[in-house]
């Protein structure tokens, strides 16, 4: 074991925390109410163009489609240094941690050149079309079709809970290609563009006041043989290559945001008074924040190695099979704890522009969104551990 | 970097697999639990020959001088095996011997500890049960080049066949690190039988025993750090024995859940019974990442040690409990009798959980670090 840094890595981080110094700007959390968003939106996408241009988009993708080549573990570096930095998070995350991923594993040689750089610079934003309204842990009962019209696949159906579809250029789309053969064996994934004719898209509210899910509806919608990923009728081997990113590196991000949120939660609990002294002083409050920093410990450790047993080892270690039930369940407790460390002022939108009621009803998302948690301890139990399978 | 055990820890991790698989079979561990002091001289004597005994110790005085990574892949090891006996207690007295005392002392204590010739264990924690150093009220009381120690210690594992005890005691403001012979004169060791009988716990009293000056190990300040720095190490050696637990219990419920049967099928085909093993993986996997991480910042010095050492600790005392809970349920009745070994490892873990330091401890310490470091 050797977590010292190697004098490559040292250089990196060097590098990137320099960087970061000069060019994180100013705190601007946008704000819940649709206009505010907008132009939260922009200033994410602009920062991550100017990220990308730096060369720091993507940093373990090939160097000809953007990327630096780097090695897994210097993802982890990253990821510290952001959350040292307070940098703004990167807006296209399903087109980095799920859809670039995707398309470098089983894309052509076209379709890598044609969509990763893009994907880097947030020129066109990603969203991934896999849940259905009757088929949400159960990916492959999906019912939206595609037929084959020369040579374009026509595709019919609906897709829900699409993350950034109102934003979106393109999607991942899983299709059933072939109705009359087992369900995993008869889909296809095909790369959509979200501006096609026939493509609707009706926002979500949800229980946060926000509408970052759609319903995504396709009506005749045609699209190129030449987009289609990985082979016609063997989609599903695509879309477990997309969940096994989603499970490795949707958390990544959620720890910047996480640790950002924690130590902001730390400065106010100096300041607000309680009892005649100020809240870090109560000792049930110190035993809570505590072992919610314990946790971010515990997601950060297991991440970083689980990305060196990818590293060393190529091949992914048991520690990734729970890297997705660590990063959405301490999430949801930190949530609650900074609700009541907060104490009755947390539950007021005007408290912090609202930011504790938005996160901690968001957080609730957490355990269902990317594979419920039900279904990542299935996986755990019959995948990890060898228990017969229960479905 | 490298987060993971190097191929020479990994050979050494399986010859104590090996070892203590052949040596510390469930029915070893039964009869010793029985016997007055869960000690066998055969089986330690063994364990120096392989080196165990002197694993950190350095080499001039006899041990290998390896670091504390390798020696969690050791320790692992004995808790899979719920190894009985004073090798945690030997080890945090010699580590406190190496950082405290002077050249003679080292040589003297550590050179017969890796030989396997001599056991140890360190006297700390008095009525109040306290863990922290400075809690420490029992009186020693200097008369002219001697120390006379009057007082009670407390929960003082293996004190029975310690051949040396290292008191930590008070004197005035300071404290001082006095090594007390097995059979000095007043002195006296009760055993306080316990939860778990394969780790015994004595109460040590001592009527005005009396001990020369110059044994005394660190005379100067220092002292409350040698004994803070001495215990995170046995700290982390304690977390990867629980580990072992950890990893041994999950194994025999998973193994389990695959052959019993119920309403026709093996268990293990129920989400409530593979809910119950995937979090018992959770909490065993997050453990490894934290103890790793622990023993790396300690044997490098690293500035997040101490804070790295209270996240393992907090994290390990309630994870090996849960473990042990999650897997007495899954067994069903079978796994609350005195017939099935899961009892072995449960009591271990609740033994565990209390030394250095339980979550709640540890998690004040996080606190200290964290909610107050930038205060003011």
């Amino acid at each position: 074991m050797d977590l010292n840094l190697t004098p490559e890595e040292q250089r990196f981080r060097d590098e990137l925390r320099a960087w970061l110094a000069a060019n994180v700007p100013q705190p601007f959390a946008g704000g819940t109410n649709e206009e505010e968003k907008g132009e939260y939106f922009n200033f994410l996408r602009a920062w991550q163009r100017k990220v990308f241009d730096a060369g720091w988009a993507g940093i373990s993708w090939p160097k000809e489609y953007g990327g630096r080549g780097a090695a897994l573990i210097e993802q982890a570096i990253l990821t510290e240094e952001w959350a040292r930095a307070e940098a703004p998070p990167l807006i296209n995350a399903l087109g980095l941690s799920l859809i670039g991923p995707t398309i470098i594993a089983v894309g052509t040689p076209e379709q890598k050149s044609r969509f990763l750089p893009k994907i880097l610079s947030c020129e066109e934003i990603w969203c991934q079309g896999f849940s259905e309204p009757n088929s949400g842990s159960d990916v492959a009962s999906l019912a939206t079709k595609a037929t084959i019209d020369g040579d374009h696949f026509v595709v019919n159906g609906q897709k829900i809970w699409t993350s950034l579809a109102h934003v979106a250029d393109w999607v991942l789309l899983l299709v059933r290609t072939d109705p009359n053969v087992p369900k995993h064996k008869g889909i296809t994934a095909l790369l959509v563009d979200m501006h096609s004719p026939g493509v609707t898209v009706r926002p979500l509210k949800q229980m946060n006041g926000d509408a970052s899910f759609n319903e995504v509806f396709f009506d005749n919608v045609r699209v190129p043989m030449a987009n289609v990923l990985g082979e016609i009728n063997k989609g599903w081997s695509t879309a477990i290559t997309t969940l096994m990113n989603e499970r490795a590196h949707l958390g990544t991000g959620t720890y910047v945001a996480f640790k950002r949120n924690y130590d902001q939660l730390i400065a106010h609990t100096r300041q607000m008074k309680r009892n005649g002294r100020p809240v870090s002083k109560d000792p049930v409050i110190r035993q809570k924040l505590a072992q919610a920093f314990m946790e971010l410990e515990i997601f950060r450790l297991t991440n970083t190695r689980a990305l060196s047993k990818m590293q060393n080892q190529h091949v992914p270690g048991p520690e990734n099979s729970i890297l997705k039930i660590q990063w959405s369940e301490y999430n949801q407790r930190f949530q609650q704890i900074a609700m009541e460390t907060l104490g009755p002022v947390a539950q007021l939108q005007g408290f912090d522009g609202g930011k504790w009621v938005y996160d901690f009803l968001r957080t609730r998302a957490n355990t269902i969104e990317a594979g419920t948690s039900e279904i990542q301890r299935n996986i755990v139990a019959e995948r990890v551990l060898g228990l017969p399978k229960s479905y | 970097m490298d987060f993971d055990l190097s191929k020479a820890q990994k050979l050494l991790q399986q010859s104590a697999r090996d070892f203590f698989a052949r040596e510390c079979k469930p029915e070893r561990v039964r009869e010793l639990m029985a016997s007055e002091t869960a000690f066998d001289d055969k089986l330690w004597r063994d364990m120096a020959d392989q080196g165990f005994t002197g694993l950190t110790i350095p080499e001039e005085y006899g041990g290998l001088g390896l670091s504390l990574v390798d020696l969690i892949a050791v320790t692992e090891e004995m808790g899979r095996s719920c190894l009985p006996g004073p090798f945690i207690s030997t080890l945090w007295a010699a580590i406190l011997i190496e950082r405290a005392g002077n050249e003679g002392q080292r040589k003297q204590y550590l050179e017969p500890i890796a030989a396997g010739d001599l056991k140890a264990t360190v006297a700390l924690l008095e009525e109040s049960g306290e863990w922290n150093p400075a809690a420490v009220m029992l009186a020693a009381i200097k008369d002219g080049k001697e120390y006379r120690l009057r007082g009670t210690k407390h929960y003082v594992s293996d004190a029975a066949i310690a051949d040396v005890i290292i008191v930590v005691a008070r004197e005035n403001t300071d404290l001082v690190l006095l090594p007390v012979e097995r059979g000095a004169a007043g002195i006296k060791i009760t055993e306080t039988p316990a939860i778990d009988a394969t780790r015994k716990l004595y109460t040590v009293e001592f009527d005005n025993v009396a001990i020369p000056e110059s044994n005394a190990l660190a005379l100067t300040t220092k002292t409350k750090e040698a004994v803070e720095a001495a215990t995170d190490v046995a700290t982390v050696a304690l977390c990867a024995e629980m580990l072992g637990g950890m990893v041994w219990t999950l194994d025999t419920t998973v193994e389990y859940a695959k052959t019993r049967q119920q309403f026709g099928k093996p268990i293990g085909i129920y989400q409530a019974v593979q809910h119950q093993c995937a979090d018992m993986f959770n909490f065993t996997e997050s453990a490894r990442s934290a103890i790793y991480y622990a023993a790396w910042a300690v044997a490098e010095n690293d500035p997040s040690a101490k804070l790295a050492v209270s996240v393992a600790k907090s994290f390990c005392s309630d994870a090996a409990r849960e473990v042990g809970n999650r897997g007495v349920q899954v067994h069903g009745g079978i796994g609350f009798t005195w017939e099935h070994n899961i009892q072995l490892y449960y009591k271990r873990a609740k033994s565990s959980e209390i030394l250095f330091g339980d979550a709640n401890y540890h998690r004040e310490k996080i606190a200290e670090k964290v909610v107050d470091e930038l205060e003011g």
